[in-house]
């Protein structure tokens, strides 16, 4: 067992390590294919261990302890694999989406010139993330927490000459690190309130703690709430939730398989994982959920109706991950953290399914991400239009009430919105969650059949004549704010070459649009069966009757959480809302995007002023660049001009200086120039001075 | 013995080259025999250092190695280290034939004279960290400025002799209240013993003064805010090598200094003054982080971005307790290796184009690719990434002092954000983006000296980052002794 994990976590470090340091000796085939291959060994042996630890005979809880980390008195970290169920399933997800991308790249990144690198950071990536997982600690998961910020950063900056990919690499780590400034002082607070980071001696201490005050900025506070909001601020900016929610979008600017392994089916979910693996610490802290629940459902209220109004289908994806991953949170926040990790699951697979479709688009497409510039490509790509017909009827949770059959959303979010409802019962806050998480589905399902309708269907916008001008112009009624929404290409080199520069092959210089190879086709398969069976299949497991016996104690659930057991129990209508909802989503979006085509273009082109505010994503960028960013550089100016310049240099040495100049114009003749002389002189002094003090005080 | 051997192993460099000088008359022949003595003493000075530290025993908290002997009236010659000291002689040795390396071709004019001023700077140094005896320490202490002195003042950039008269004004200043209060505690305790001074009790009244005294002095060493200012002009105009010894290791005479003497020696005070240094060590965080940010020239940024650093350290160390101080130490040293190394960066570009302009560069990626991760993987140093050495110094100090004032360390987690602002910035500016300065079009990547240089500092960033221990294990026994008789006496 311990050399399993060991070779499970450290086979795509390995594989990084190789592609990374002698990518350029081994070639591009050569790093792709030991990184590739490592990570399916690495892929094979996490399900082997998912089904150990849940169905065969390996423990409920281990853990292989391999080498002391940061070991200062009661700060005791060690770099070591756990493994229960949560680690289990998070394993699978992590290594199964980042096998299939990096087969998927071997097609979409056929033509970049540095492959190694690139296959190096998603291995690197898949290593952190497996670090995250499986830590033991706090320090281990902040080692993970941070390392898989620093691939996202490599990664959405990978084509580094592109200014815009730039920014966008340090906006996402930035504000990942606001995230961080609070997951680090509530990793603090935890360790001085517990004398502990390590969580098997911390979860047994944590109920004796409830109810006790904690002074914390001079104020005194709850102190399993306030460890337990500190710890969420980090998971807000990792899971890009409402407030921090700013940089998942412009992480587009990364190539699109890392879109989906990374931005959607993989880290962005790790502060849901965070606060499902806490549990025992959010079961006690009522307000910490009560934050986690408002939101989780405004992030996924907002980012839905953002997402109503943008064109980039990158960034309409983007969207829908934010506001799917609200849905995860409020269902950690009312208690079901089971239903979280079943969404976390089954969104992995639908997600990376639709950014893969869309990867696979985009790359038909040369690159265009406009999907006014689409139209009518169900007839050029069949197997994209399928898979991504299953990607959103996945997504929008659509199923068949009667035999309570569907694709993998319908399960999932069902039992979310049903665990909310029942926990309306015991705070009315759940009720809040519910109907918002309903409105949310309807949502959904309009922005993401808009998206199907707007690729697929209706007329090739791509085929006439100045479509393809890979332009920034757009129509005038946007230019508020154009730079930052209209739809990037994705360019592979150099921008001052020509666009069409070394699409090779089958590319050609013919605009029309052609099925991808077999490399990208294969993942998009398996994520296809994975979109349609995994709430099926897993369904009793995650949150059904037998999900005592899946979870063995890795979540932790109080005596009066009965949520999800609620959920089963809930009213009929509970169940059949959100379908309801989505099924008017899906007529809407068909009514203006199949129908009455010219409709939804015309709203847009008219720009009222809710499209206007939605189309700009309510204006945070711009508002946080005036409150933060500005406000940071004038004060960052006025401590270097004003401040060190101006007051303490100027009373401290120049004015000395200057007095000293002219109170010594009469000693000119002392001053030689040299400075060897002055050094003499100085030596000299503290000669004299120590030689003083010693016949002075000379016994 | 040892240690003394290991003090004095530069100066026979130092011997050999001027002897060399006198015989020898051709000029071209002595700079290159000089720069290979020179190079093979540093490394003989880092053997010795390794078997130093390869017998000290970590388990004892005491002085080790311990030296002593009669020499002039009050004063005696007395050398040791114990597990706070020990790893600086070694981060010096370690830096030092770096740093020869790294002047070899860089440095053209008056090679021996170069080589002798860091041969001397490496013996005063080591002294520092080894002298047990007040006299001695201060000797070392302050004949150090010299060699500096003049590294910056003669083979500095063009505004030399301003970086030079500021940073010796600034320490002078602090280096006289220091001296008179070395001289009040003889008077006083009529030892100049460390070990004895620091079991002597002093007056409370009493301390608060030699506090301030001695906190002036080493205030401007760390550099503290607000006498910060001498350190980025110090950093611009001093050559690479001499950037990389004033970061990496002068400015932990200061934090030593702290450890050494405030803490041991003057408790009560060191616990009174404690809220002054963390809102002092607050501020610098945050002030010179957003200062860093604006600067135009990439050492200046680094060099505002030492004082962040140091800032961290000074509140780890009045925190008073272990993970504080530990991670003080720790901090100092993993600075040592990572800022060292940024100023290493900094160099091989300034070798290239004569120019620190950020402005200047960009798109260095596109021809440098070696370098360009490099210098990335010590930018993630410099901004704490986990994994690295910076990580666990920022860790533990922010650790600590939350046990002392929760708004200090929410203060310092603000200073974690603007690093990655400045850092990322800085390196998005210089390595990422198109080339498209036409003079860089064909800038030669890092070559296999170059190389060799970063291979170690690499090496260090990492093992120490992801197995802290190497530090831990040496420094645990003094650091808990340290704390013990500081909270009894600072209690009592």
């Amino acid at each position: 067992m311990k050399l399993i994990l060991t070779l499970l976590v450290f086979l795509p470090l390995l594989g990084a390590a190789l592609a990374g340091l002698f990518g350029r000796r081994l070639r591009d085939r050569a790093s792709q294919a030991i990184t590739t291959g490592l990570l399916f060994i690495s892929c094979a042996l996490a399900w082997w261990t998912f089904y150990q630890t849940i169905w065969g005979g390996w423990p409920a809880h281990a853990v292989v302890e391999l080498l002391s980390f940061i070991q200062v008195g009661d700060f005791q970290s060690t770099w070591s694999i756990r493994l229960d169920s949560l680690s289990a399933v998070m394993g699978v997800v992590v290594t199964s989406v980042s096998a299939l991308v990096h087969l998927y790249s071997w097609g979409y990144m056929a033509e970049d010139p540095s492959k190694p690198r690139f296959f190096a950071y998603l291995s690197l990536f898949t290593f952190a993330m497996l670090m995250l997982v499986t830590a033991n600690d706090f320090m281990q998961l902040f080692f993970g927490w941070e390392g898989v910020g620093l691939a996202s950063y490599l990664l959405i900056g990978f084509w580094f000459k592109k200014p815009t990919a730039n920014a966008a690499a340090i906006k996402a780590f930035v504000v990942n690190r606001v995230g961080d400034f609070g997951f680090a002082l509530g990793i603090m607070t935890v360790f001085w309130m517990f004398h502990t980071i390590r969580f098997p001696d911390l979860f047994p201490q944590i109920a004796a703690h409830a109810g006790r005050s904690w002074t914390f900025a001079g104020r005194s506070w709850s102190a399993l709430d306030l460890a337990g909001v500190l710890l969420f601020i980090g998971a807000m900016g990792k899971s890009a939730q409402f407030f921090l929610h700013t940089w998942l979008p412009d992480a587009m600017e990364g190539p699109t398989p890392v879109s989906a392994l990374i931005h959607a089916a993989t880290m962005v979910t790790a502060g849901v994982y965070m606060v499902c693996l806490l549990s025992p610490l959010y079961e006690y802290a009522p307000q910490a959920r009560t934050v986690i629940v408002v939101i989780g459902a405004v992030t996924s209220l907002f980012a839905a109706t953002v997402g109503l109004a943008q064109n980039d289908i990158k960034r309409v994806i983007a969207y829908s991950t934010c506001s799917q991953l609200g849905y995860m949170f409020f269902a950690a926040g009312v208690g079901a953290y089971q239903a979280a990790m079943f969404h976390l699951f089954t969104h992995a697979f639908f997600k990376a399914l639709l950014f893969l479709g869309a990867g696979s688009v985009i790359h038909a497409m040369h690159h265009e991400q406009d999907m006014r510039r689409m139209g009518g490509l169900a007839r050029y790509l069949p197997i994209t239009f399928a898979v991504m017909t299953i990607g959103t009827i996945a997504i929008t949770g659509l199923g068949v009430p009667g035999l309570n059959w569907g694709f993998a959303g319908f399960y999932s979010k069902d039992s979310i919105l049903g665990a909310a409802y029942a926990a309306g019962a015991r705070e009315p806050l759940g009720y809040f969650a519910f109907v918002v998480g309903t409105a949310v589905a309807g949502l959904t399902a309009f922005y993401s059949w808009r998206l199907a309708f707007m690729t697929f269907n209706g007329p090739p916008e791509w085929a006439r004549a100045d479509a393809h001008a890979h332009g920034h112009a757009d129509q005038g009624a946007h230019a508020l704010s154009d730079h930052a929404t209209s739809a990037q290409i994705e360019t592979h080199a150099e921008p001052d070459e020509t666009p069409d520069h070394s699409h090779s092959g089958d590319h050609g210089h013919d605009l029309k649009p052609h099925e991808s190879p077999w490399t990208m086709l294969v993942p998009l398969f398996v994520l296809s069966a994975g979109a349609i069976l995994a709430g099926a299949v897993f369904m009793p497991h995650f949150v059904g009757p037998w999900r005592e016996a899946f979870w063995r104690g890795a979540i932790f659930v109080g005596r009066n959480n009965k949520v999800l057991d609620g959920a089963e129990s809930g009213p009929s209508w509970v169940g059949l809302a959100p379908l309801v909802a989505s099924v008017a989503g899906l007529a809407i979006a068909a009514y203006y995007y199949l129908f009455a085509r010219g409709l939804a273009r015309r709203i847009a082109e008219r720009g009222g002023p809710l499209h206007t505010f939605l189309y700009n994503k309510w204006f945070f960028d711009e508002l946080y660049d005036v409150v933060f960013v500005r406000t940071a550089r004038w004060f960052g100016g006025l401590f270097w001009k004003g401040g060190d310049q101006r007051t303490i240099d100027g009373l401290g040495p120049n004015g000395v200086s200057a007095v000293a100049a002219w109170a010594g114009r009469g000693l000119g003749l002392l001053q030689t120039g040299y400075l060897y002389h002055y050094a003499f002189v100085m030596l000299l002094g503290v000669l004299g001075l120590l030689t003083y003090a010693l016949t002075v005080w000379a016994r | 013995m040892i240690l003394s051997l290991i003090t004095y192993t530069p100066l026979i460099g130092v011997v050999l080259i001027l002897a060399l000088r006198t015989v020898l008359k051709q000029d071209a022949a002595v700079a290159r025999l000089s720069r290979w003595i020179a190079l093979w003493t540093t490394v003989a000075a880092l053997a010795l250092s390794v078997v130093m530290v390869s017998h000290f025993d970590p388990a004892q908290p005491g002085y080790q190695f311990v030296e002593h002997a009669r020499w002039f009236s009050g004063a005696s010659y007395r050398m040791g280290v114990d597990g706070i000291s020990v790893l600086f002689v070694l981060l010096t040795a370690f830096l030092m034939p770096l740093c020869i390396a790294a002047s070899w071709d860089s440095i053209k004019d008056r090679v021996p004279e170069y080589m002798i001023a860091f041969l001397a700077l490496e013996t005063m140094m080591i002294g520092v960290f080894c002298a047990l005896d007040l006299v001695l320490f201060y000797i070392f202490f302050e004949f150090g400025l010299i060699p500096m002195f003049l590294i910056i003042g003669i083979w500095g950039g063009q505004n030399r002799i301003y970086a030079a008269y500021k940073f010796f004004l600034y320490t002078l200043l602090g280096s006289v209240l220091m001296l008179a209060a070395i001289l009040a505690m003889i008077g006083i305790a009529h030892t100049t013993s460390i070990p004895e001074l620091q079991a002597y009790h002093f007056a409370p009244a009493l301390q608060t003064w030699l506090w301030l005294a001695f906190f002036a002095s080493f205030a401007v060493k760390m550099p503290m805010w607000p006498v910060h200012t001498w350190l980025p002009d110090a950093h611009v105009e001093a050559p690479t090598a001499g950037s990389v010894i004033l970061a990496g290791v002068l400015l932990k005479m200061g934090g030593y200094g702290f450890l050494r003497f405030s803490l041991p020696m003057f408790p009560a005070a060191s616990a009174l003054f404690a809220p002054l240094i963390f809102a002092l060590s607050a501020i610098a965080i945050v002030y010179t982080s957003l200062v860093a940010w604006r600067q135009t020239d990439i050492k200046k940024l680094i060099a505002y971005s030492s004082v962040a650093h140091m800032g961290f350290v000074t509140m780890g160390i009045f925190s008073g307790n272990l993970q504080g101080v530990q991670g003080a130490i720790f901090q100092m040293l993993s600075h040592g290796v990572i800022s060292g190394a940024l100023f290493l960066c900094v160099g091989v570009i300034y070798d290239r184009m004569h120019t620190r302009e950020i402005a200047f560069y960009g798109g260095l990626a596109n021809r440098m690719p070696v370098y360009a991760a490099t210098f990335m993987l010590f930018t993630m140093g410099n901004v704490g990434l986990p994994g690295t050495s910076g990580f666990v110094g920022e860790m533990l100090t922010m650790t600590g002092v939350y046990a002392a004032s929760t708004w200090t360390a929410i203060v310092a987690a603000t200073g974690v954000i603007l690093s990655a602002v400045y850092m990322l910035t800085l390196y998005r500016r210089v390595v990422f983006g198109q080339l498209t300065n036409p003079q860089l079009a064909a800038i030669p990547d890092m070559d296999m000296r170059e190389l060799l240089i970063f291979a170690p500092l690499i090496a260090g960033a990492l093992a120490l980052g992801v197995y802290p221990k190497f530090v831990f294990a040496v420094t645990n026994a003094s650091v808990e002794r340290l704390i013990d008789v500081w909270r009894a006496s600072a209690g009592g």
